[in-house]
């Protein structure tokens, strides 16, 4: 249970950390703004999974919290999704990212909202306000870009090559997921991806190896340098606060 | 070296100059995005006001960055965009004759009656 919560809390912190180096970075303005945005809504989800997991984890002493969690875990102990922790590429690698993630986040919180567990239930109600505008904002892109110009359409479909072996783990169950709910959320969510791909212009690829290891905290080698930039002000300040 | 400033009041920006379709550095370069008015109606708001500007390749991205750059902390709940080239606006240079001559006309403010105690909320 625990890792289910903190699964959910580190796909979101490390993609928000991933986006957030677009701040200031921007194509432009709007767009900058757009990014950051979404960036945000991540990072408040985050908050909300990582204070719930502090709060289960607390059983015998006060060791957890929200931060120690983010701050204070070495690699090994994240238990992300390969995908968010890949370098944030170009525009068109993470608007394709942000929209598999987030089509993804939309149908399976939306089996999380009939959760038993109400703190569970109600976190992923009031981020699907969120992710719903986020689906919107990239599907669209994808296809701008898919279905633009020569060079958009010819990066978009490097970036969908690129990715496309990061998705499969997605819906590979770890130890904390039901292997059934897996599947069933593969069909959905290829119902809704695909449509959108094909209407792109883009083109899956097939026979694709999946990459695996996330969710058991193998990661690329991407994470660590992610975690240095993230987590060294704790490191180096232990405790320090605003 | 001459240089001619000339000065506009924001909102007041003459045809030839308004919209970044017609504007100098940006004329003839078709990669960019055309600008964008933004009006906001607030909650409480019974009209759109405007809000400011910004560049949106076609309407609905401009409806979708205006609802990111003009609506985060709570400002509305109806968004209006239209393409700036499609505002036309009065020139400052006429103001003395477009304006003044209803400074002396204060006839026209309804403030010459006397109002019956039976009309209410007036």
């Amino acid at each position: 249970m625990i890792n289910r919560i903190l699964n959910l809390a580190d796909n979101n912190l490390i993609l928000c950390q991933r986006n957030g180096e677009w701040c200031g970075h921007g194509p432009i303005l709007e767009q900058d703004i757009a990014i950051t945005n979404i960036t945000l809504d991540l990072l408040g989800q985050a908050r909300l999974w990582y204070q719930y997991a502090s709060t289960l984890m607390n059983v015998d002493n006060n060791s957890y919290s929200e931060d120690s969690l983010a701050y204070r875990r070495n690699e090994r102990e994240f238990l992300n999704i390969l995908m968010v922790e890949l370098p944030k590429g170009n525009w068109g690698f993470t608007i394709l990212r942000q929209y598999f993630f987030s089509q993804f986040q939309f149908l399976l919180y939306s089996r999380l909202k009939n959760s038993g567990d109400t703190t569970v239930a109600a976190i992923a109600e009031k981020s699907l306000k969120e992710i719903s505008y986020h689906i919107k904002w990239s599907s669209e892109w994808v296809l701008r870009l898919g279905d633009g110009t020569d060079e958009s359409h010819q990066k978009m479909q490097d970036a969908l090559d690129d990715l496309w072996p990061y998705t499969g783990e997605m819906f590979i169950a770890a130890n904390f997921e039901n292997e059934d709910e897996c599947n069933e959320l593969k069909i959905e969510w290829l119902q809704k991806v695909s449509p959108l791909l094909e209407e792109a212009t883009l083109n899956i690829p097939e026979n694709t190896f999946m990459q695996t290891g996330g969710k058991s905290g193998i990661h690329t080698e991407h994470l660590g340098y992610l975690l240095a930039e993230m987590q060294y002000l704790q490191r180096a300040y232990p405790d320090a606060e605003w | 070296m001459n240089f001619t400033f000339r000065k506009f009041y924001y909102g007041d920006i003459p045809d030839d100059v308004s919209g970044d379709n017609n504007t100098g550095a940006e004329k003839n370069d078709k990669t960019a995005w055309p600008l964008w008015e933004v009006f906001i109606r607030s909650k409480q708001g019974l009209d759109h006001k405007h809000a400011g500007s910004l560049h949106a390749a076609d309407a609905r991205m401009a409806i979708e960055n205006a609802r990111d750059v003009y609506t985060r902390r709570q400002e509305g709940i109806s968004i209006w965009v239209v393409e700036s080239k499609n505002l036309h606006a009065s020139d400052p240079a006429e103001a003395e004759s477009l304006y003044e001559p209803a400074e002396d006309k204060i006839y026209r403010h309804p403030t010459f009656y006397e109002l019956p105690d039976e009309v209410k909320h007036m």
